[in-house]
């Protein structure tokens, strides 16, 4: 399959493209309900224009209302929300939770999935529990009782968590905390007993909880697939969820360079235009080729992934770190290159820095992905 | 989907049946590489078998049409005679300059008679190209060259001096930038081919650092080159040299395959790999060379249906030469003292000190890094003044 988007795929671009740039912009979304201290971090009205954009169900399938597209096509939709830093439940509801979904019973998808589709619920995703992603290491326990079980436990860095209507958390039915075996995948009602919350915001306005379960009691319908062998599950999930995350960050890494050349155009210092120094052409030519090959590497990821090929784990760790070095570079280079204005609250070059932060954060930093290509590639 | 199925087949049953076994492991050094040309010597007869079976086929040049010695292989076919040849780790039966970098400027520029005459000799490996484009004077500001061709009526007397003229003590033919109007800088050049055996050229080699003496001084001592000898028209050889520059760029970037986008570290690791620091940089490197990998996949595809960026082969050459550096510096790093052994007989004749020297080149042959991200400021990101 060559590297590049189908016709369809251009398609979906187009309209996407225009979409975010219009509903989705830094000023109606990302400052707006920053500067409201909006407690969900992000509006509800754009996840209806969503829905009505047939984006919410993308990844589900046909039969569950969805449109069984791939991570080719809901990374069309993550790079241009990068590309506007629009705040939105997609990539944990749509791209992650629906990954999730799909591994569970009818009776399960048929009681999430519609409101997902519809754009009426929101899904979040609870694995880690430490600071850094280490979803190897899963201590939060589910134990048997009766006919369901009893969860306790904390999740950390839980995006939208209390905002959510159900919490996807994988928690160990059996084994020690370590061991891949004795996983299982959760769908928790946000209403459950025993759920405690600690919503913080998040250096770029997004909000996340802290959740600590405390012998929450869940029926046996909450489980989606298998009793401890959840953990093929949980890693289609995270691939779900990383590549997702790099296709963003190629989005937040263009736009942060898109503003940044511009400025390079218009800024005058010396009697010159500031794009005519050798020294900034030179950074920002660098730049562009970290971008494209960023860029490459996550939609040869993509693919890999939708073709089920055996290589795309490699691939995806491969993207994610690659989109986390380039975005960061794009973001760091931004803000030196707009001087003094780069500071600025005013200036959206600093909204990039942060959304960046938070996004390599997510689901694995650059370390986490580079230690994990050298141990794929066995070493 | 099924005939390009079918066509991989053909090709797996074909690589199985004709390429020998020492032809599947990669290239050691510079003897191990195929040039072809009037004086070549075979390192064995593996070599020369692989080298006629392809060209009985038309594989030397894959996706050449078939009138000029090429199989006339459609872009997806190509792809998978590259992807068939990685997988057993055949090496390319021929390595030329003329395939990589004036059989290209032939096929948009040259007459029909020069593409039936100079392509067939290319892909059949009977004549071996040089490149006569830098002089003492003009290295990156190459459009300032002051090789001469007089105009004799039938044919150009030529006189002036080239320098880092790679192989040009080896090669049978150059092709070569010679100012033709002394009064226009970009529209006086023409694009010239002529014999090296041409009474008046002499050729004077230079030692590199790696110890080799690949490359040469050349001079031009009323040299005739008959007038049907040019390619393009006359005073128009700057379109000719720019697009060559070009393929020559995307080659050296190494983007369309082979060894320079693979990750090392588990080649590395199996000689013992105890040190944390070097395991994290060697997996730092491994990301940014199967990122560039899919980059030069992606650049391959979108060339071949027109979506690429002319310029992106500068971006690819200035990106793909410095990870080769970096990779070197990282084997050298790996191999310890062994690595800097310069003659010794188990590292083939300091094999890896030699090749981390040659890598230096890279960033500097066919247009330095610097210039290649001036070219990228100025005609991909269109900045000012650039
Ligand atoms: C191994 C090898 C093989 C070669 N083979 C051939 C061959 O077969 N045929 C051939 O014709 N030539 C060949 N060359 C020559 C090569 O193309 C030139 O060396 C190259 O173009 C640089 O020119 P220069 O050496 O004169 O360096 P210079 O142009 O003098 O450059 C010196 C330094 O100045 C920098 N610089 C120059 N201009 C600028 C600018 N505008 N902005 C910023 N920095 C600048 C350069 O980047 C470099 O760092 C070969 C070179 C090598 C090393």
């Amino acid at each position: 399959m060559p590297l590049y988007y189908t016709e369809d795929q251009a398609m979906l671009a187009d309209t996407v493209t225009g979409f975010m740039a219009d509903a989705g912009g830094i000023k109606q979304q990302l400052r707006h309900f920053r500067d409201m201290d909006c407690k969900d971090g992000f509006g509800h009205a754009l996840w209806k224009q969503f829905a009505e954009m047939g984006l919410t169900g993308m990844l589900a399938e046909e039969a569950d209302g969805g449109l069984a597209m791939g991570h080719v096509e809901a990374g069309i939709v993550l790079k241009e929300i990068g590309r506007n830093l629009t705040p939105s439940p997609f990539l944990t509801t749509s791209v992650m939770g629906i990954t999730a979904l799909s591994g569970g019973s009818d009776d399960l998808r048929g009681r999430w999935l519609p409101g997902v589709i519809a754009g009426d619920s929101v899904l979040a995703i609870a694995i880690d529990e430490s600071p850094k992603h280490r979803p190897e290491r899963i201590a939060a326990r589910a134990e048997k009782a009766g006919n369901g079980f009893r969860l306790s436990g904390s999740k950390a860095f839980v995006v939208q968590g209390a905002s959510a209507d159900a919490i996807i958390v994988a928690a160990r039915t059996s084994g020690s905390d370590s061991d891949d075996d004795g996983i299982t995948l959760f769908a928790v009602p946000k209403d459950a007993s025993g759920i405690s919350h600690e919503n913080l915001r998040l250096v770029d306005s997004a909000m996340a909880s802290n959740i600590t379960f405390d012998n929450v009691e869940l029926d046996g319908d909450c489980v989606i697939g298998d009793v401890d062998g959840g953990r093929a599950l949980l890693n289609k999930v995270l691939n779900a969820g990383r590549i997702g995350a790099a296709a963003e960050l190629t989005g937040v890494g263009q736009g942060a360079f898109d503003i940044t050349t511009a400025y390079l155009k218009t800024r005058k210092q010396f009697g010159k235009l500031i794009g005519e120094f050798q020294a900034l052409q030179h950074r920002a030519a660098h730049l562009y080729s970290e971008l494209e090959i960023a860029t490459a590497a996550v939609i040869k990821a993509q693919q890999l992934l939708d073709g089920g090929s055996e290589k795309a784990e490699l691939m995806v760790s491969v993207a994610k770190a690659k989109a986390a070095r380039t975005c960061n570079l794009a973001v760091r280079e931004g803000v030196q290159m707009h001087g003094g204005v780069g500071m600025t609250d005013e200036y959206d070059i600093g909204l990039y820095m942060k959304r960046d932060r938070s996004l390599s954060e997510f689901m694995g930093d650059q370390y986490y992905h580079a230690e994990r290509v050298a141990r794929l590639n066995g070493y | 989907m099924s005939d390009l199925d079918g066509f991989r087949q053909e090709i797996r049953d074909w690589l199985e049946a004709n390429c020998p076994a020492e032809m599947r492991e990669p290239a050691r050094d510079e003897a191990d590489i195929c040039w072809g040309g009037r004086n070549f010597k075979f390192k064995n007869p593996a070599q020369k078998a692989w080298l006629e079976a392809c060209v009985a086929k038309g594989y030397t040049v894959p996706d050449w049409p078939e009138a000029y010695g090429g199989a006339g292989m459609s872009p997806a076919q190509a792809k998978i005679w590259r992807e068939e040849c990685a997988r057993i780790g055949a090496r390319p039966p021929l390595s030329s300059f003329g395939i990589w970098m004036l059989g290209p400027a032939l096929l948009k520029f040259g007459t029909e008679e020069q593409k039936v005459h100079y392509l067939g000799e290319i892909a059949r490996g009977e004549i071996r190209w040089c490149q006569g484009y830098s002089e003492p004077g003009s290295g990156s500001d190459l459009v300032s060259l002051q090789t001469f061709g007089e105009d004799r009526g039938d044919h150009w007397v030529v006189n002036g001096q080239k320098i880092w003229t790679s192989y040009a003590d080896k090669a049978d033919w150059i092709f070569c930038l010679v100012r033709t109007d002394k009064a226009n800088t970009y529209q006086g050049i023409s694009f010239l081919l002529f014999d090296m055996a041409t009474p008046g050229v002499t050729t004077k080699p230079i030692k590199l650092i790696s110890g080799n003496s690949p490359f040469c001084e050349t001079f031009f001592d009323d040299v005739k080159v008959p007038k049907h000898q040019i390619v393009g028209q006359l005073n128009r050889g700057w379109d000719v040299a720019k697009y060559l520059l070009g393929h020559e760029r995307e080659m050296i970037s190494g983007a369309g395959g082979g060894d320079r986008m693979n990750a090392i570290g588990a080649v590395v690791a199996r000689n013992g790999l105890d040190d944390p620091i070097l395991r994290a940089e060697l997996a730092m490197f491994d990301v940014d060379a199967l990122a560039y990998a899919a980059m030069g996949e992606k650049f391959l595809d979108e060339a071949k249906v027109g979506k690429a960026h002319p310029a992106q082969p500068n971006m690819m050459k200035y990106v793909g030469t410095e990870l080769n550096k970096r990779r070197h510096e990282l084997l050298m790093a790996a191999g310890g003292s062994t690595a800097l052994e310069w003659d010794s007989e188990r590292t083939n004749g300091g094999t890896p000190a030699r090749s981390w020297l040659r890598t230096k080149a890279n960033s500097i042959e066919g247009g330095t890094s610097e210039v290649m991200l001036n070219v990228v400021a100025k005609r991909i990101l269109e900045l000012p003044g650039a």
